[in-house]
């Protein structure tokens, strides 16, 4: 063949060696097909360990009561003793190291989240004790008057 | 070329081609699937139980470092009224991350509407999480490789191989897909995959005072997720679109999108 022909395919079979190169340093090795095939598990294999590294914020209940179960028996007796303590109390993230103490929403904002009266019939909301933010007591957090970990009237 | 040439070379090429397949491997994720037969995470919401406190989408946005003001999240609440004229109205006030204190019902453009209580017929909350399809629309079209499916089923974005193109948002039926405002990759609900893989619960399930939403392992007979997925009414969203999700919803009503 003449040169006219095989100069220009110097250049592109230089182009494609130099882009085999690129790949073979740029893409980590364990890149490629894994457990669910090409089509759903093409990718970094190292990524879903990355993913279970990432740090945890909220712990549990149990782990709170490892330190303050004084508090234990007082939310047994009210019904709030479904709600997690992370809910109101926040995060517990490296406590009590780090942060030395949590801070708590005590927000009326908090309280209505579930206790603003609303028409739900077909859903749990109706059967919790609702109020209408605007007519009781109004500028007035609710802990000024209801304990937040037995919140029943009769205790208070 | 004479007549034998040509025959000659075609043989050896088509052999050759021949080798050069075979040297493939072909891989059926349903074989590789059956042989690890331990695991498959699913998730069990139960509408009936939420109470749209939006705690879990608090709780899921602070686990997440998702910014809490910014309007996007993992997981969202939806509300339906349904009225006795047989209209449905739904609405999620920043997906529900404060709860629903409000009986306005935001229409968007038309402005808040009030539906008097003697109207109502139903009304029910909906929460809502990527349904980690079997099928996952979301990674099909990823053009390099940065969200993909694990072989336990949790649908995953690679944060340091997504080139931003926004494919995979587009994709999602469900819209559980957002651009994450800090980040500046696409992003999406991970199971919690820190959480579960340690013999944790996620976020979301965990902060759920009602015990509305549940994780599980679907294979596990025992698992108190797979015996209700086995034994009870359950329904997945947008079954038509043949995504399989590991999504399970009881008591969902055929309102709901």
């Amino acid at each position: 063949m003449k040169g006219h022909v095989w100069r220009p395919l110097f250049v592109v079979i230089g182009i494609v060696v130099l882009i085999l190169l690129f790949r073979a340093f740029y893409v980590p090795d364990d890149f490629g097909v894994q457990d669910r095939g090409y089509t759903f598990g093409f990718h970094r294999l190292g990524n879903e360990q990355d993913w279970k590294e990432y740090p945890a914020k909220y712990k549990d209940t149990a782990y709170c009561n490892e330190c303050h179960d004084d508090k234990t028996a007082e939310r047994e007796k009210g019904g709030h003793v479904i709600i997690p303590c992370e809910n109101c109390h926040g995060p517990a993230l490296n406590h009590p190291e780090e942060p030395e103490k949590l801070a708590i929403d005590r927000s009326r904002s908090l309280c209505i989240r579930c206790h603003s009266q609303l028409y739900m019939p077909s859903s749990g909301r109706n059967d919790i004790p609702g109020i209408d933010p605007k007519l009781h007591n109004e500028g007035l957090e609710c802990v000024e008057c209801h304990n937040p970990h037995n919140p029943s009237l009769e205790d208070m | 070329m004479k007549r034998r040439d040509f025959l000659k070379s075609t043989a050896v090429f088509v052999s050759g081609a021949a080798i050069s397949v075979s040297a493939l491997e072909f891989i059926d994720p349903r074989e590789v699937l059956a042989a690890k037969p331990d695991l498959r995470w699913g998730f069990l919401v139960d509408t009936h139980k939420c109470v749209g406190c939006g705690f879990c989408v608090k709780a899921c946005k602070t686990e997440n470092d998702i910014p809490l003001d910014a309007n996007v999240t993992r997981t969202w609440v939806e509300r339906y009224i349904i009225t006795e004229s047989g209209e449905t109205f739904s609405d999620s006030p920043k997906g529900a991350l404060n709860g629903f204190t409000s009986k306005l019902i935001d229409q968007n453009e038309s402005g808040m509407k009030l539906v008097p209580d003697r109207d109502v017929t139903q009304a029910f909350f909906v929460p809502k999480l990527c349904n980690h399809c079997s099928n996952p629309p979301c990674v099909q079209v990823c053009p390099v490789g940065a969200t993909y499916s694990t072989a336990d089923g949790v649908v995953l974005v690679d944060r340091t191989w997504c080139i931003g193109c926004g494919y995979c948002i587009m994709g999602c039926p469900y819209g559980v897909r957002f651009f994450h405002p800090v980040v500046h990759t696409a992003d999406k609900c991970t199971f919690c995959y820190h959480r579960i893989s340690k013999g944790g619960n996620t976020a979301c399930a965990q902060a759920c005072p009602f015990g509305a939403r549940m994780i599980g392992n679907l294979k596990d007979p025992n698992d108190p997720v797979a015996k209700t997925v086995l034994t009870q009414r359950v329904a997945i969203l947008r079954e038509e679109f043949g995504t399989n999700p590991n999504v399970y919803y009881l008591g969902l009503d055929k309102e709901v999108r």
